[in-house]
């Protein structure tokens, strides 16, 4: 789908050891399959199924989704920052398109 | 079919209800759907109600379409001792299942929040699964406000 921008929100820098939170938006309509249209018939299941986040390659946080999850998912979760490096976050689609940004994160 | 005046009224109301809504009303889930869901996370274990298991919902959700929940599990989350994963059901929509969160030691403290979507007043349960097996589980009711009428 086009017009998806992931937006997410992680602090600029943390002491080592540091837990931080990150928040997480998504646009996207996560049509739940359940909802008919204006012609009367369904419109088809099209939802982000998966939510993961690594830092520096390594798994901190993932998530599977329903269609219960509302429209523009948004998680807020927390890692814990032992070194400076980068956060990875992928969204991943029912119709297989992928949606990644990347955020670096410095030691204080 | 022959239909009165009343009872085609009836029929139309509830009909756009539900389309506005998104869920068809008979296509609900039931408890004991989501209790066999449960036993399946759990790998049949009994869940421990409360424990160090907090699920946190608004008391009255005034729009089922976005309902803040959140979860979180005291646990140290060290190498040998963590909460691998949390899950939560609603009971009351067409598929009881909502999100399935996976913690890992990296994630420094096991909370996460999100906004789901409720079909009715009902309970949502949330269940806890750390590394070495132990199992809880704890449950809310959340009212959910449908056109302004009250739950």
């Amino acid at each position: 789908m086009d017009n998806i921008k992931p937006r997410v929100k992680v602090p600029k820098s943390a002491s080592a050891g540091e837990v931080i939170t990150i928040k997480t938006l998504i646009n996207h309509p996560m049509e739940s399959g359940l909802r008919k249209g204006k012609d009367g018939n369904l419109i088809p299941r099209q939802i982000i199924n998966k939510f993961t986040c690594e830092f520096n390659g390594k798994p901190v946080f993932s998530c599977e989704l329903e269609p219960a999850i509302s429209a523009n998912p948004y998680i807020e979760f927390s890692a814990k920052v032992t070194e400076a490096g980068t956060f990875k976050f992928s969204w991943l689609d029912d119709d297989g398109s992928v949606y990644e940004t990347e955020n670096k994160i410095a030691i204080k | 079919m022959n239909l009165t005046r009343r009872q085609m009224l009836c029929a139309s109301v509830g009909a756009a209800a539900a389309g506005v809504f998104g869920f068809s009303l008979s296509a609900s889930a039931t408890p004991e759907a989501t209790a066999e869901s449960i036993k399946n996370f759990a790998g049949g274990k009994e869940p421990a109600m409360g424990g160090d298991l907090t699920l946190n919902t608004p008391e009255i959700a005034e729009n089922g379409n976005t309902v803040p929940v959140e979860v979180s599990v005291a646990s140290p989350m060290t190498d040998d001792d963590y909460v691998e994963s949390v899950v939560i059901y609603a009971e009351g929509n067409p598929n009881p299942d909502v999100a399935v969160f996976h913690f890992t030691p990296m994630s420094g403290v096991a909370e996460a929040k999100t906004r789901m979507r409720l079909a009715k007043t009902q309970n949502v349960v949330a269940v806890a699964k750390t590394n070495k097996g132990q199992v809880f589980m704890d449950k809310k009711e959340v009212k959910v406000t449908i056109g302004g009428c009250g739950g």
